[in-house]
């Protein structure tokens, strides 16, 4: 039979354990979330030989046992849960060789738990550059384990570590110092009380309700409530605690570890000078923020291009060679377009976790969080909530994936819920129809268009009413997190390519199998809405030849007019209808509503329904901008698109959450329906009530 | 006058000296910043926050508020 080991990979943020987890397990590993949380659980498989296969399990990276936010708190479930069906045959505690002392707390603390650990040095590569040595058997014999110098980078050292994997059952399992002595009268107190307990375990069971709040998936329950020591004398032992374990390492460090400062080379301090100077660094963040900015604009306007081309024909020739009916319908017009819908996402999401994983891995995203802090924080934001906001401006849905780098949930979830304010390059064809339509081609000051100041006024209004409503929702939402902040400034390093790789890979792929499926779903959906209807709807073909039949049309006009009565008598064309009353105090008839209500699919539908229910035959943009112009309002009389109705229409797009996509992908990342059913009618509402207010103004 | 991280100046160094646990939190305490360490400031953010420091080897980047409750000698 085949051996199984259950592996647990721990170590603090920057030892390089993705690049270790990746070197594991190549792309053999899944992420997905922990139950209930919105936590990312990575895990992977590795075959060693034939015999033994070993599960892989990637923990956050943390910095201690002492659990600060939702992801530390659940390195401590698991490894303080025997009963879960990962918890670890063995540990992994991943260290950056130039942080030895300070990863090695975390390292203590595990050993203490009775865990059988191996230490994985990482990055010993870079032993030469910073005169490093060690003395890998007496560290070995001081922490009571074995030690596997490696370089993720250059692939070295990973067999020996493999080997003390799969005879992890030879590892000491002894404590390399004994917590108690801090409190050794606590800790008595605390044996009598539980007898048959260890007793490092109960005391982070313990210090947790203190830290954090308490554990909920535990063997130990009913610990918690051991009070015998107030919070404050608790906090002074933990204290104490890591006082002791620093003294500790140390100790060990003097005898084991050896750094020739003369003859390290620095590279940081000169980089630093100039990424994070008060001038500089601010010049060359918005230079890489515009590049990203152009890349997702831009550059993946090519793939796109030729995906939407693709498909489209996709479509014709399953129309074509498929027999006619219901289901080729289906096939060609709800279930490929809706793929389309999905595929053409990929270039945007890809370009941006490009940039952002070359970021992060570099080590300059800790930089861009120092310089920004003082600004996003007033908002309730993260320095880092800068990209996805930037990036929301070419798309909603790459730039709430990009929040996961985040840590914080709070200052997570308020980026992710304000991000679909900032304008998106969908509101552009919208934008740009209702503004050559309702705004004077006229220059301000002779050398401004009026035009163009509008449109900026849209970007600038998406942007402020996404920090504004930062800023609110900071105020209201009551959820505890970490309130202070500690960012470490890793060093600079030149990033993996094939962790970088596999970010993009995984990000697309989480994006195309996660809201893909709720994206598909929902096109789908709003196709047979308007593909199909009620009643005078299956007899449109008979009515309008009847109805044109004396006018001479060419068969593509009555084609044309056909399409046009299909829409209006189709479900979706109901719903506009039913919803009329509802839209005309916002200067817009029932033609607008179907068209507000099919583009929920994508904003830029709104130009294309327009032209169908106008029997427009071509979405050019004139065509459709004269036949817009020339619509009469049926209640007032007049052109129905004037400037009132047409600034309704501009802030009704700016405000309203019209994406099923970035639901979709809401839902995803939040874990939960609650969040984007909130930012729909949320958004909606404040939509509504802001077109309405500037129409009946305005008119 | 009580001087602590935040009053230092760039390059300017000190010595941490003992703190109460009630207004340190303890993920600082972890990544190094512990009494008898030694802290130099690297860099300030514009309106000098936040703080880019060097504790014990560790560069950490920390709030104003945070730094200004912690004393240290200078050297
Ligand atoms: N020189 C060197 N750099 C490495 C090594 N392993 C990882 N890195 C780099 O260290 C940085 C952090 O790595 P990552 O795996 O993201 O760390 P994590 O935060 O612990 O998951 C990245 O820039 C990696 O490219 C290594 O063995 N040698």
């Amino acid at each position: 039979m085949a051996k199984h080991i259950n592996v647990a990979l721990i170590g603090n943020p920057n030892t390089g354990k993705t690049s270790v987890f990746n070197r594991l397990t190549g792309l053999n590993q899944k992420v997905g979330n922990y139950p209930g949380i919105t936590v990312e659980k990575k895990q992977g498989t590795c075959k060693f030989g034939r015999a033994c296969k070993v599960h892989i399990l990637d923990l956050p990276g943390t910095y201690s046992l002492n659990a600060s936010s939702l992801d530390e708190n659940v390195v401590i479930e698991l490894l303080l849960n025997k009963n879960d069906k990962d918890f670890p045959d063995v540990a992994v505690v991943v260290a950056d060789v130039e942080n030895l002392k300070r990863n090695l707390l975390l390292f203590t603390q595990i050993k203490d738990l009775g865990i059988p650990a191996i230490l994985a040095i990482n990055m010993s590569d870079r032993m030469k550059r910073k005169a490093i040595t060690l003395d890998i058997p007496l560290l070995e014999e001081k922490l009571q384990t074995k030690i596997a110098l490696i370089s993720s980078r250059k692939n070295l050292g990973f067999d020996y570590l493999k080997e003390l994997i799969e005879n992890y059952n030879q590892l000491s399992t002894k404590p390399c110092l004994n917590a108690s002595r801090i409190s050794p009268e606590y800790f008595d107190r605390l044996r009598k009380a539980f007898p048959n307990q260890d007793l490092y375990k109960l005391w982070l069971v313990i210090t947790q309700d203190v830290n954090f709040g308490k554990l909920d998936r535990n063997e130990l329950k009913g610990v918690a409530s051991f009070q015998t020591e107030s919070v404050s004398n608790l906090k002074r032992l933990q204290q104490k605690e890591t006082v002791a374990r620093y003294q500790f390492i140390n100790e060990t460090l003097k005898q084991t570890l050896h750094i020739d400062t003369a003859n390290a080379k620095d590279l940081r301090s000169r980089l630093d000078r100039i990424l994070t100077h008060k001038v500089w660094g601010y010049v060359i963040f918005f230079g890489i923020l515009l590049l990203i900015f152009q890349a997702i604009f831009d550059w993946s306007a090519y793939p796109m291009d030729f995906i939407d081309s693709t498909f489209a024909s996709l479509s014709e020739w399953t129309k074509n060679t498929l027999p006619a009916g219901d289901f080729t319908n289906l096939i060609a017009e709800g279930i490929i377009p809706g793929l389309g819908g999905i595929v053409i996402f990929i270039p945007q999401i890809a370009f941006l976790f490009l940039f952002i994983s070359i970021l992060e891995e570099t080590g300059y995203m800790s930089r861009v969080v120092f310089l920004m802090d003082r600004v996003m924080r007033r908002f309730g934001l993260s320095g880092k909530s800068v990209v996805p906001l930037v990036a929301g401006t070419a798309c909603a849905i790459p730039a709430i994936m990009a929040t996961r780098n985040i840590e914080n949930w709070k200052e997570r979830l308020i980026t992710i819920l304000v991000t679909p304010f900032t304008t998106c390059s969908a509101r552009l064809p919208v934008y740009l129809i209702i503004i050559a339509l309702v705004i004077p081609d006229t220059r301000v000051l002779g050398i401004f268009s009026l035009q163009g100041l509008t449109l900026m006024f849209m970007y600038i209004l998406g942007f402020g009413a996404a920090i504004f409503s930062a800023y609110l929702l900071d105020k209201i939402l009551k959820i505890r997190s970490k309130s202070f902040f500690v960012v470490e400034m890793p060093n600079y390093k030149l990033p993996l390519p094939k962790n970088v790789i596999i970010t993009v890979v995984e990000k697309t792929k989480a994006f195309v199998f996660g809201a893909g499926k709720i994206i598909l779903a929902i096109s789908i959906i709003l196709w047979v809405m308007a593909s199909y209807g009620p009643g005078n709807f299956n007899d449109a073909e008979e009515i309008i030849t009847n109805e044109y039949a004396s006018q001479n049309l060419s068969e593509e006009e009555i084609e044309m007019h056909i399409d046009s009565y299909k829409l209006e008598h189709s479900y979706i064309g109901r719903i506009g209808h039913a919803i009329e009353p509802a839209v005309r105090p916002l200067g817009y008839d029932w033609k607008i509503g179907i068209a507000i209500v099919s583009s929920f699919a994508a904003r830029e539908v709104f130009v294309g329904t327009l032209a169908t229910i106008y029997s427009v035959g071509s979405e050019e943009e004139e065509t459709i901008k004269n036949r817009m112009a020339a619509e009469i309002n049926p209640v007032l009389g007049g052109p129905l698109f004037n400037f009132a109705s047409g600034v309704s229409l501009l802030l009704f797009y700016a405000f309203a959450m019209q994406c099923m996509s970035t639901l979709a992908i809401v839902k995803k990342e939040t874990n939960s329906w609650k969040w984007p059913m909130w930012q729909l009618f949320v958004m909606s509402a404040i939509a509504y009530v802001v077109a309405l207010a500037a129409y009946q103004f305005l008119k | 006058m009580v001087i602590t991280i935040a009053s230092l100046k760039k390059g300017q160094r000190g010595i941490i000296k003992e703190f109460s646990i009630d207004v340190v939190p303890l993920k600082l305490l972890e990544m190094g910043c512990l009494p008898g360490n030694e802290v130099s400031l690297v860099q300030m953010a514009p309106f000098n926050d936040p703080l880019y420091l060097n504790i014990n080897g560790s560069h950490l980047a920390i709030r104003k508020e945070t730094a200004s409750k912690i004393e240290i000698e200078l050297i």
